[in-house]
């Protein structure tokens, strides 16, 4: 077996100012800390801007190329419903996607000049696709503050790594000890909240 | 079901590791500060940016760092740093080394003092570029040496070769990056600072003088210079082979290419160029003999394949490759496919239709009121430039009639007027620029328009900020590289002085939508240099200040969509309707919603609204509760 087939490939996609780049930051710390070689890139030009963000993460014994190939990502990670199905056809046979279902709609759709896809949810499993979905930014905004839902996010992605969801976790918490000891607490009750979120999803399919 | 299996246990040593993940801008700053650089200089451009934002978060008597008003002047203050004895840096997008070719050009026939890299990036795939470039063409045009990093790694030691590299041989070094070195982040295991040291400056007129005579003799000390530069190349460690024994196809690759490469074809023979220019050409044609068919594969021209065949080696090259855009994995398997005349698997499943998300200006930024301005602007040809402000050529304003390079509204504008046709006669002609633009490579434009009399009328958008590269400091910020207080340039008196008549020069605040109308107007009227300076900061910046949030009165709001046209993103269409006018003309109401959580009140939607919908949200419950600990 060649050791690039035990790389994971991880795609966390989404709108400029989502925190798509952090997760996968985050994301990168954990695989860091159980001793992966890790490679990350993005393409953000202009991100910033409300663009399109889509954050490659490749983590094993040896990684070369940072992009993932398309029809190769084990993960799709998507933190807008439309940027899941836009993205879900990097995906390798017999992967997952886990979505935020809340849709955020550009000006070139509220302007009228295209739709929005009617039913993202349906159009990704009618791919054969498994789906989990869930509404992280409700979740976050339960919990008292939109930003959480980065992590929800990472929350939901926790069980479906090849190391153990506190791993994640302590990624997390490690970044806000540093420097916001007082959110501590509730970016772990949001991070329990995603894994919910995912396991329940499993059972009651979602409409985006 | 789980998506991913466990993998398997990695080794210990590895697990203890205590290497750093760094983009490879931010391995290249820390290479950089560890060689003992004295002096840095750049000027912001994706994907370049990032490089002096870290080299500047150290100690100002550690190390000297500025953003420099362009690249040109980047260069010389770097050049200048150079011959006074101190190792220096520079950093800049591809199209800045097109600003600093000039000085680039005589430098290579002076050579560094000590140590200089120059990190020039390429946004090979323009991910945010007017153009796509290959600069490892300028090893070639100014017979300098180029340094290929294929990831941060090698980002970081071949920054730090690049200095023993540039005092070894007294010549400034290029260190080619691209977007997929320069943002992409992995492992990188640094080392210890070595103590900067200044040396002297040493008078030396026919060193550094570059009149005709003296230039002259230095021309053949650059030729022999470029020869002991290749047989240097020829034995460098940072070329080398990974073995293979697939030998159908043999590659000769450099930069991120490699990896793509490796991935590609983990059993082929790859000969990797990091030291790539001047070309290892013996060590290539040997490498050839071993392979059936030789391909180099290189990001974007084919600069190293026309070499090769010159040479006398038979290569592929772009007869199988792409030679625009990023190569990857799935762009080289086909092509090597095809190359050997096998059979080109079918592409994976394909992307599904969905919408674009071009980027958008920020909700309440300061342009929105410009373009709305200019879009209703009739019988107008407006010249765009550089910036946030070039999205004005987009949704739903299409404003701007040209882009072109840094500072070029001034000069094409004046070139519209003077080049205009009959048919164009009444037209009036606009350039909008930006405040950093301006003062990069506008104001020279803007001396040309008055003392050539031009007929333009110039927006300077002063948002006080390098906006689309993230907020970096610029003249007309008051503030230097590390926020502390800066000279503050007066844009005003700067026009005048550059021969705009005082009354022609108006300060304007973009949000008064009718005032920035009835002025711009007023000035295309009239037949001579007018400036408009905007004066109202980026919302990104600690100076802007947010006020009361707006929502939409739904009983009031009569669908007319007139609030859309200013293009903030905080306003959505909540439903469409088709109505019947008095007229019989059919059209279509779009009733809309302010999303007021991203509101900032800047109160430029209110202007357009004849019904008085559009209403202050005191009761909105904030969900962003946090934000007030």
């Amino acid at each position: 077996m060649n050791s690039v087939d035990k790389v994971t490939n991880i795609l966390v996609v989404g709108i400029g100012g989502q925190g798509v780049m952090t997760a996968t930051e985050i994301l990168a710390e954990a695989a860091i800390s159980r001793g992966h070689d890790v490679k990350k890139t993005e393409v953000a030009g202009m991100a910033q801007r409300g663009g399109v963000v889509s954050s490659h993460l490749r983590f094993g014994p040896k990684v070369l190329s940072p992009q993932i190939a398309p029809g190769e990502a084990d993960l799709i990670v998507g933190f807008e419903a439309a940027e899941a199905l836009r993205w879900c056809h990097t995906l390798r046979p017999g992967g997952l996607v886990l979505m935020n279902t809340a849709r955020l709609v550009p000006p070139v759709v509220s302007g009228g000049l295209y739709d929005y896809p009617a039913d993202p949810v349906a159009e990704i499993r009618a791919r054969g696709i498994e789906v989990h979905a869930f509404d992280a930014m409700a979740i976050a905004i339960e919990l008292g503050d939109m930003r959480l839902g980065n992590s929800v996010m990472l929350g939901a992605m926790a069980d479906h790594l090849p190391f153990p969801a506190d791993v994640l976790l302590a990624s997390i918490l490690r970044r806000f000890q540093a420097r916001k000891p007082e959110m501590v607490d509730v970016n772990r009750r949001a991070f329990e909240a995603g894994r919910r979120a995912d396991a329940q999803s499993k059972q009651a399919p979602v409409t985006a | 079901m789980a998506a991913i299996s466990p993998a398997s246990s990695l080794p210990a040593s590895v697990a203890s590791n205590p290497r750093r993940l760094l983009s490879g801008n931010e391995a290249v700053a820390r290479a950089v500060w560890e060689s003992g650089v004295r002096v840095a200089a750049a000027y912001p451009g994706t994907p370049s940016t990032e490089m002096l934002e870290v080299l500047s978060r150290n100690s100002p008597t550690d190390l000297y760092t500025e953003w420099s008003v362009n690249e040109k002047v980047s260069l010389e203050v770097s050049i200048g740093a150079s011959m006074a004895g101190s190792r220096a840096f520079c950093a800049m997008k591809h199209v800045g080394m097109n600003v600093a070719a000039d000085a680039l050009m005589t430098f290579t026939l002076t050579g560094a003092n000590a140590g200089m890299v120059i990190a020039v990036a390429d946004d090979v795939g323009l991910s945010s570029s007017q153009n796509e470039q290959d600069s490892r063409t300028w090893g070639r045009f100014a017979h300098l040496p180029i340094l290929e990093p294929a990831d941060s790694q090698e980002a970081y030691a071949m920054t730090k070769f690049g200095y023993e590299l540039s005092e070894q041989f007294q010549v400034p070094v290029i260190l080619r990056l691209t977007t997929r070195i320069c943002h992409v982040k992995g492992l990188v295991q640094t080392g210890e600072r070595v103590a900067p040291v200044a040396g002297r400056f040493e008078k030396n007129p026919r060193r550094w003088v570059m009149v005709p005579g003296h230039a002259k003799a230095r021309i053949p000390l650059m030729f022999e210079r470029e020869q002991q530069l290749r047989a240097a190349a020829e034995t460098s460690p940072f070329n080398s082979i990974d073995e293979g024994h697939d030998r159908r196809v043999g590659f000769v690759t450099s930069g991120p290419a490699w990896m793509h490469v490796r991935e590609a074809f983990p059993n082929a023979p790859v000969l990797k160029l990091g030291f790539s220019c001047p070309a290892p050409v013996a060590m290539i044609r040997a490498f050839a003999a071993t392979v059936d068919t030789l391909l180099v594969v290189e990001e974007t021209e084919p600069l190293l394949e026309t070499e090769l065949k010159a040479a006398g080696i038979t290569c592929h090259g772009k007869d199988f490759l792409p030679r625009i855009g990023e190569l990857s994995p799935e762009v080289l398997k086909p092509a090597v496919a095809r190359l050997l005349g096998e059979s080109v698997a079918a592409p994976a499943a394909l992307p599904a239709a969905v919408f674009p998300r071009p980027p958008t200006m920020c909700v309440a930024c300061p342009h929105l009121g410009v373009y709305y301005t200019l879009a209703q602007l009739k019988n107008v040809t407006i010249a765009g430039d550089i910036g946030c402000y070039t999205l004005g050529a987009g949704h739903p304003w299409n404003a701007l009639d040209s882009t072109i390079s840094m500072g070029a509204s001034m000069g094409v504008a004046l070139g519209l007027d003077k080049g205009r046709g009959e048919a164009d006669k009444d037209k009036k002609v606009i350039a909008v620029i930006g405040d950093s633009t301006f003062l990069h490579m506008g104001m020279q434009g803007l001396l040309d328009i008055t003392y050539n009399r031009g007929n333009v009328t110039i927006l300077i958008l002063d948002n006080r900020t390098v906006g689309m590269t993230g907020g970096q400091a610029n003249p007309a910020s008051g503030k230097d590289i590390h926020g502390a207080l800066a000279p503050r340039v007066n844009f005003a008196q700067l026009v005048e002085a550059l021969g705009v008549k005082p009354e022609r020069i108006h300060m304007v605040d973009p949000y008064q939508l009718p005032t920035l109308f009835k002025l711009l107007r007023e000035e295309t009227k009239i037949a001579e240099p007018s400036v408009l300076i905007t004066n109202r900061p980026c919302v990104l910046i600690d100076e802007y200040q947010k006020q009361q949030a707006y929502t939409v009165d739904t009983d009031k709001c009569t669908g007319c969509g007139n609030c859309i046209d200013v293009g903030c993103p905080a306003i959505q269409v909540q439903r469409r309707e088709k109505a019947v006018k008095a007229s019989g003309k059919e059209v279509e109401l779009q009733f809309v919603a302010i999303e007021t959580a991203a509101c900032t009140g800047c109160g430029l939607c209110l202007q357009p609204c004849a019904p008085e919908a559009i209403i202050p949200a005191v009761a909105v419950q904030s969900i962003n509760v946090m934000k007030k600990h």
